[in-house]
């Protein structure tokens, strides 16, 4: 597969793979120099919980309110609607009016159900 | 001499494959989530490295950003016991094989119409170079409003379908919940709560 603009393209990203393997690498060698060179010397004391001076009661996982969960699928969903603006925003130009239209009935299904929700009271927070 | 992109190419998919392995067995969930966020980033990685850079930018917006959150909530709503007995995995194995076995058949059939068909490949890379030098965001906008219009507006209507059936599962109107109301609060006037009642002295009032 020969793609012109490969290593032009790649070579844009070469700052950020240069970033991300500087981070890995830093972060791992503080890692490993902490594990190596810090003193460990554990004794029952020090290993005790020691906040508030409690054991702890129960588990982390607590059930919570079933709302957090319709907020973070809200979101996703307005995300998702973010996501498919971004190529029509930059080709908007090319596509014409059939393409802006074609937006703009997309964005009429999901004003539909944002409006259900707002009038559901989906939004607030009891 | 191995290129900068062969050394990314094999990083990225064996790190990838690393915490795609460590999703499924590592004992606490909370992990198995947080190696499937690296999972998604690796993935990312590759998609930039075959030049799909809008694809990559979604699946850490989309997936690392909103997916994962998701699969946490759940993974922390679910309160599963840290260890499974070993029966209920063996009773899952034979659906759990049979559904792999079709992937993984799905997955040598990909390759095995690239030998048979050569050309297929290029028929896949084609709009990115039909649409000249501008890159893939650019060829993704280029076709997906236009010619895959009714695709995208049925990608449309099942946001609107999971928005509403969202509401419908989850939602619940809990009782006895005093809430604030402004218009109420703003509406109110001294007439309607403040009366003045003139007392003879002696007697009291009735209220």
């Amino acid at each position: 597969m020969e793609v012109s603009l490969t290593n032009e393209f790649l070579s844009q990203y070469f700052p950020i793979l240069m970033f991300m393997g500087v981070a890995a690498g830093l972060s791992l060698l503080l890692f490993l120099v902490s594990l190596v060179r810090g003193p460990s010397k554990p004794d029952p004391e020090k290993l005790s919980s020691y906040e508030c001076g409690f054991e702890a009661f129960s588990d982390a996982r607590l059930k919570f309110d079933v709302r957090f969960y319709l907020v973070a699928i809200l979101f996703i969903i307005f995300d998702l609607e973010i996501a498919f603006l971004f190529p029509w925003a930059i080709a908007l130009k090319d596509i014409g009016m059939f393409g802006f239209w074609s937006m703009m009935l997309f964005l009429l299904f999901l004003t539909i159900g944002f409006i259900y929700e707002w009038r559901k009271g989906a939004l607030e927070w009891e | 001499m191995i290129s900068i992109p062969a050394i990314a190419f094999y990083v990225f998919s064996g790190l990838m494959l690393l915490s795609a392995g460590l999703v499924i067995t590592s004992r606490n969930t909370v992990y198995s989530v947080l190696f499937l966020i690296l999972a998604f980033f690796n993935a990312a990685g590759l998609f930039v490295l075959v030049n799909a850079e809008f694809l990559a930018m979604m699946l850490v917006v989309v997936y690392v950003g909103a997916v994962a959150v998701l699969f946490l909530f759940v993974v922390m709503m679910l309160n599963v016991n840290m260890a499974l007995p070993k029966r209920d995995t063996r009773s899952y194995m034979l659906v759990g094989s049979v559904v792999g076995g079709i992937l993984l058949g799905e997955l040598f059939l990909i390759v095995g119409v690239w030998s048979i068909a050569p050309e297929a490949i290029d028929l896949v890379s084609a709009p990115q170079n039909m649409f000249g030098q501008k890159g893939n965001t650019h060829a993704l906008g280029q076709l997906l409003y236009t010619h895959y219009f009714l695709a995208f507006q049925g990608a449309g209507v099942i946001l609107l379908v999971a928005m509403v059936g969202a509401i419908v599962l989850t939602l619940r109107q809990r009782e006895g919940v005093r809430k604030q109301n402004i218009h109420d609060q703003i509406k109110r006037e001294a007439k309607d709560c403040v009366e003045l009642v003139n007392v003879p002295s002696g007697q009291g009032v009735d209220l």
